[in-house]
Formats: C-alpha cells, structure tokens, sequence
C-alpha cells in the first residue's frame, strides 16, 4: 500500500474528525438518551412533560450525527464500515430498533387519548433509551475487544459480542448517559425537579467514577499493544495527566452539586468525564479503526473520495455548528411547568 | 432461493425497511412545500385561514418528519449491515454523496425544524418563515442527492475498477453526480413526492367537503382552500408526471433496456411492438401468458416511432433477466393511477370552469378514493426500478449475490421479523394519529405541535371540562 503524500495524510485527518464527530454525537445525544433512562424514575407526569420540552426542539438535529457517522464512516473508512457492521450485526440492529422506539415514543405519547396509552409510550421511551445506550456501549466495547477479520472481512460469529468486557462497557456508557441526562436536567430546569436531578447527578458520578476506574484498567489488559500505546514514552506525557484530570473534574463536580448554585457546571463536569475517557480509548486503540488487524490506512477509501468529502466538511461542519448553535440559543433557559408551550 | 438463503432474507429485509422508509421522506418533501406556500401566503396576505392551515398541517408535519428520521436512521447503517461486500466496492463512490447528503440537508432540516415546529412565538415571523423554507429546502436536497446515488448504481459512470480489490474509484466526480439517468429520476420523484401530498391533502379535504354536505352546512373556508390547492395541484402536477415519465421511459430504454423488456414482458424484440394491456409472464416457460396487447403502442410509447425497435427478454442470458411477473405488474398499477390522477385533475379544472369545484358530490367521493393513490403510485414505481435492475446491484457490474454480508441466516431471519413487528406497531400508531388528526376539521385559531407542553394538557382539560359544562346546560335546557 502507498503511504505517502494524501494517501498518508488524509486518513489521519479523517480520523480525526470521525472522532470529533462521534464527540459531537455523545455531547448531543448522550444526554437526550440519558434523559430518556431517568424518564420513569420522575414518577410526577407534570415534570415528565418538562423534561420533554428540555429537548423536544433539539432532538433531531442530535439524532443526525448518529446518521453522519454512519454516512462518513461508508464513504472514508468503506473497509471499516463493511467489517465493523455484519461483525455487530445484532447489538447495531437492537440498538437501531430502541432508537426507533424512542424517537417515536417522543411525537407520539403526547397525542395518546388515554393515560394509559401515554404510560405505554412513556415506556417505549425510557425502553428505548435505556437499550440505546447499552447497545453504544456494547458496539465500543466489542471494537475495543477486537474484531476477527480475515482478507478485509469479518469471520466471526454472530454472538462474539455476548463477553464481559463489552456488556460492562455497555452498563458503562448506560451510566454515564443517564448522568448526562440528570445533569442536563440540573441546568434547564427548576426547583423540586431540578433538585431531584441534584441527587441523581451525585449518584450517578460515584458510579461513573467506578465505571471509568474498571474501564481504564480492563482496556490495557486486553491487548499488549494497548498496555505499550499507554506506557510508551512520550505518549506517557499525555497519557498520565488523564487520571488527574478525572480526579479534578470529580471534585469541582462535588463541589457544584453541594453548593447547589450553579446549574451548568455538572453537565460541562459529566462532558468532560465523557471526552478524557474517550481520549483515552483513542489512545489505546490507534492507529487501529478495527482492532487487533485494520488501521485507518487498511480501511480507508481512495484518497479522490477523502479529499470529495474532506472540501465539503470544512466548509459545512462549521456551518452546521453555528446553525445548531443557534437553535439552542433559541430555545435557551430554564424550562418549568409553567413555561410557555412550545407552538 | 429457500426460504432460509441468507441473500434473500436480505433483500427482503431491505426492501421492507426502504419501502417503509420512503413513504414518510416523499410526504415530508411534498408537505414542506406545501407549509412553506401556506405560510407565505399567511405572510403575504395576513388571513387567518392560512396559518391555521399551516399549523393544521405542521402537526402532521412533526410525525411524519419523525418517522422519516427513524427509519431513515436504519438505512443509513443497513448498507453495512446487509450489503458489506457492497459497500465495501461501491463506498467510495456512494458513501460520500451520502456523506454529501447528510451534511447538506438532514442537519439543515434537524437544525431548523425545531424553529419551525415551536419557535413560532420565540423568533418572530420572518425568521419563522425562513425556517420553514430551510427545511423545505433541505427535503430537496436530500431527495437530490439520494436520487444521484441511486442513479449513480442505474447508471454508472466516473469511475475506474481498481486491479485486484475490484473496488470502484472515483474518476470524475461531476459524471458521477450528474450520471445519464439522474435528472430524469429527480424529477419524476420530486413530482411523485408533490402528488404524494397533493393526494393526501385532497383526500383529506374531500372528507370534510362530504362530512359538511351530510350535516347540512355549509364546509368552512378553510377546507374548501385546501381542496381548492389540492385539485390545482392535481390538475398541473399529473399530466406534467406522465410526461416526466415518458421521458424516463426513453431514457431507461437506451440505458437499461433489460429492464425495459422485463417491465413490457417482451420476449421477442421487435419493431412495430404492441404494448400488452395485461399478462401473465412466465420466465421458465419465456412466454408471456393471457395477453391482451393494443398493435402498435407499444413500440409507439418507447421509441416515439411505430417502427422503433423494442427488446425482448431474450436478447439477454437468463441470468441477466429482471423477474418481469413482479415489474410487469407494479408499473402497470402505477401507470394506472397515474393516468386516473390526471382524470382526477382534468375532471376538477372543469368543475372549477362550471363553479362546482367544491359542490360535486362526485369529484370529492373520487378525491377521498384516490386519498393514498400517490403513495402507492411511489412504490409501485420504485418496485419496478429496483427490482428492474436485477440481478445487479451496480448495473451490469455488481451482482446483488455479490454484495451480501457474511451474516448466519438466523440473524437476519430473526431481524426481519422484528423489523415487522416493530415498523407494523410504529406505522399502526403514526397512521391512527394522523387519521385522528385529519378527521378534525381545521378551525380558526388552530393549534400548532405543541405535542410537548404543559400547556396542552391543561387546554385538554379545559376542553374536556367544556364539553361536560355544555352537556350540562345541554341537560337542563
């Protein structure tokens, strides 16, 4: 394989932005799923209502970064996609089945004639974001694994993802969703709710803090290569503040939830948590994109169609974040049982 | 082809995932214009009338617009999932116009429709207004390139083979787009699409115009604007689709004229071809059974020519044919409508002449039947132009046995069958509340999806408390 100039170049530089772009994704996705998972613990209807309208206006344009993963990985990284999806058969379809369950749970609980019917939803909802979430987890953790793969294919079986660490790494990301969503929650809404919301998030961040904990040590023990990327020198250099931070990040958290006056510093703490681990994960597994056998390179399309979709990126992604931007701006500011129905 | 081969569960599976999902794109790119005219109109006009028809079709609008989403979300990982070998040659050509696709439209239409459906009253009307342009906008984006793509896999070019992995590689990106058959097939969507939505609103008027003759009153200036629109539409749209697919017609023949063959259930080719009314194909037999055929016509329609030459099946090896018992019959029930759409148009330009558009018992009886023949029409016409190009998935290049997944039977069997039973209860459910909101008649003051507010449940309540203080006063007067 030729490895120079673009054929080199524009694999990294793709990779990294699929890795932006799954960022972006867990940013704006993981706290709608998050919300979905606490939906049946708020038993009061009242402010199962408010919690919808926290992200009514908002979910769609989430959901679409999930589809442009899927988009941008069958276009730059084609190998990757035909590989990682038949290998993940069943966890990707369930997942898919719950996102669909959720998504319509949400336009259509509201229009149900009978409380009943609505309770049905409710559960379709929380169901769906709950399975959602484990099936991300599921997904990653069975990549971090490894994947069989022989001549550019997956030889596998159907089950390879019912193991340990993968149905761990599930839970795992269940967890730090639903702390998304409570966090979130502490931000856009007020009083009972909101305090409610508190007692989750200092919940829900002991049991992040032990999920990150059992992940960063399983991951290593994996592979040998993740235990040398971790250890190598200079990658150390980058590699040891990791935990620190972590450990920072718990005590602001701490600190926001005691003092109880700051809204968004326990999201911005969560999203953090969220992006050190995912950096870490990035860390263990380069240059691979199906661990143990495929790099970035292996899997990548021809560099005519990274370049084609590479113009257009950098021109629309910045685009499309200030526009996203924009309508949360629109829609800012606490939400409560009295807010202004959204016509 | 057992019941159990893997390949054919998975055809299965992906025809009934994308035939379900393209119901729900072709309704939101119709009606997203249709809002956005609403609207504009309400702008331009300032009657109340349209924006209550605006918000009466908005809340249909966020339903629709949803289950778009979600089923949209399961193609866009089902190429992997299913067709693996596929995307793994043909995803650097495909994979970037959908990358193209998602970019362009979806987060366009994602970004701003929550301005459209709730930010009414938080942005003021003109911005309100460019929102619902944006997502207009952005369903025919996403049609575009979505049709390039599949156009693209029709009729290939651009690309070169690469030696040894067999992959196709970008050559020239503009032929690739704007490959031979994708402005036809654009625009037979897109007017596919409107008279999705033409239909539907139509139909939905209809009811009401009989609903209002059988109660004795007269039917209220907001239904009679909305068949008003509808019937224009018909009128315009339908004879302007039977020309957009005469044209594709011509195009198909010289670009896929196996396919042609099989959709005519030719054999023998031949010029001065009759065009068959009906038959039974057979394709063990290489007959076509029962015919009844018009002279001429047939050879008159594909070529413009009575002595234009028209292929026959057997031009090609058997295992080159389309099935042509399924594409015989699925473009004869869309032609069909097509041609009873544009009755249906004709019939009300000449009601409108006489002034009975909205007072003929029989034209609306008619609307209200032909209420879902857009849709059907729509996947009539897509069964025929994908299973027209079998066995291939790249036309002539990419076999469809050569695109499958290394994936066990079972799983795809077991998929399917939750693939069933999930898009049976979503679709069960969407389809109830939208009937249940169409069998409300408009009325001033409407209100828009306010799905998600406190609010609704407390006017809910006031309704229903309203209702029982008038049974109550009923009761005692």
């Amino acid at each position: 394989m030729d490895l120079t100039g673009a054929a080199y170049w524009l694999p990294i530089v793709w990779a990294v932005l699929a890795a932006m772009a799954i960022f972006i994704y867990i940013v704006l996705d993981g706290f709608d799923l998050g919300l979905g998972i606490l939906f049946l613990a708020e038993r009061n209807k009242t402010y199962r209502n408010v919690m919808v309208q926290t992200i009514a206006p908002v979910w769609d344009g989430n959901e679409t970064w999930m589809i442009f993963g899927g988009a941008a990985l069958y276009g730059v990284f084609p190998n990757a996609y035909a590989t990682i999806l038949p290998a993940l058969y069943l966890p990707v379809l369930i997942m898919l089945f719950a996102l669909i369950m959720r998504g319509v749970a949400f336009e259509f609980r509201s229009r149900m004639n009978t409380e009943a019917m609505r309770d049905v939803w409710d559960i379709g909802f929380c169901g769906g974001s709950l399975v959602a979430a484990i099936m991300q987890g599921v997904i990653l953790g069975t990549l971090v694994s490894g994947i069989a793969v022989e001549n550019n294919a997956f030889v596998g079986g159907s089950f390879d993802w019912l193991a340990p660490f993968p149905l761990f790494c599930g839970l795992a990301v269940a967890v730090g969703y639903t702390l998304l969503g409570a966090t979130w929650l502490v931000w856009r809404t007020e009083s009972t709710l909101q305090d409610t919301m508190r007692r989750w998030s200092g919940l829900l961040s002991f049991a992040m803090l032990g999920m990150i904990a059992a992940v960063s040590l399983w991951t290593p023990a994996l592979h040998v290569t993740y235990m040398q990327n971790w250890t190598d020198w200079p990658r150390i250099l980058f590699v040891a503040p990791v935990p620190v931070a972590v450990l920072v990040l718990a005590l602001v958290m701490v600190r926001a939830l005691r003092g109880g006056v700051s809204r968004r510093i326990p999201f911005f703490c969560a999203l953090g948590w969220f992006f050190l681990s995912f950096s870490g994960l990035g860390i263990s597994i380069w240059p691979y994109i199906v661990p143990p056998g495929m790099t970035i390179w292996q899997a990548s399309a021809p560099p005519s169609s990274q370049a084609f979709l590479l113009v257009g990126a950098a021109v629309l992604i910045p685009l499309i974040l200030s526009y996203t931007a924009f309508a949360y701006h629109v829609f800012r500011g606490p939400v409560n049982e009295h807010s202004e129905s959204y016509h | 082809m057992g019941a159990l081969d893997p390949l054919f569960l998975a055809r299965l599976q992906f025809a009934f995932t994308v035939g379900f999902h393209i119901v729900f794109p072709a309704f939101s790119i119709g009606l997203a214009a249709f809002l956005a005219v609403l609207e504009g109109l309400w702008l331009k006009t300032g009657r109340q009338v349209y924006l209550d028809l605006f918000r009466y079709w908005l809340r249909a609008f966020s339903i629709v617009f949803g289950m778009g989403v979600v089923s949209g979300l399961v193609m866009s990982y089902e190429f992997g999932t299913n067709w693996s070998q596929f995307s793994q040659k043909a995803g650097p050509i495909l994979g970037p116009l959908l990358g193209y696709e998602v970019m362009t439209a979806f987060f366009l239409e994602a970004g701003f429709l929550g301005i459209m459906l709730f930010g009414m009253n938080k942005v003021g009307r003109k911005l309100h207004f460019f929102a619902t342009c944006v997502v207009s906008l952005g369903t025919l984006i996403s049609m575009s390139w979505i049709l390039s793509s599949n156009s693209w896999m029709q009729t290939p070019q651009g690309y070169a083979i690469e030696p040894g992995t067999g992959r196709f590689i970008p050559a020239d990106w503009w032929a690739i787009v704007f490959n031979p058959s994708f402005p036809f097939r654009l625009v037979h969507m897109a007017l596919a699409a409107f008279l999705c939505v033409a239909f539907a609103v139509g139909g939905v008027g209809a009811w009401h115009l009989l609903r209002a003759r059988r109660a004795g009153r007269a039917p209220t200036e907001a239904v009679k604007i909305m068949f008003s629109m509808a019937m224009w539409m018909a009128a315009i749209v339908a004879p302007l689709q039977i020309l957009a697919g005469d044209t594709q017609g011509l195009n198909t023949l010289k670009y896929q004229p196996a396919k042609i063959a099989a959709i005519e259930g030719d054999w023998e080719s031949q010029s001065r071809a009759p065009e068959l009314l009906f038959g039974i194909p057979d394709m063990e037999h290489e007959t076509t059974r029962y015919k009844v055929e018009v002279p001429l016509l047939g050879s008159l329609i594909l070529t413009h020519s009575l002595e234009g030459k028209v292929p026959g099946l057997k031009d090609y090896p058997k295992d080159q044919r389309a099935p042509s018992p399924v594409v015989f019959f699925s473009f004869r029930i869309m032609v069909a409508l097509g041609m009873l759409m544009a009755v249906l148009g004709v019939y009300s330009l000449w009601l409108r002449w006489r002034g009975r558009l909205c007072s003929d018992v029989l034209l609306q009886r008619f609307a209200l039947l032909m209420a879902p023949a857009g849709f059907i029409a729509m996947l009539c016409g897509w069964v025929t132009t994908e299973v027209g190009r079998q066995p291939y998935t790249v036309y002539g290049l990419l076999r469809t046995a050569e695109s499958a997944s290394p994936v066990a039977a079972g799983s795809i069997a077991s998929t399917l069958v939750v693939f069933v039973i999930v898009y049976f209860i979503v679709f069960a459910s969407g389809i109830s509340i939208l009937l249940r909101g169409f069998a409300q008649e408009p009325h001033a003051g409407e209100a828009g999806p306010d799905a998600h507010a406190p609010q609704r449940a407390a006017s809910m309540q006031a309704a229903v408390s309203g209702t029982a203080a008038t049974g109550i006063t009923g009761k005692e007067s």
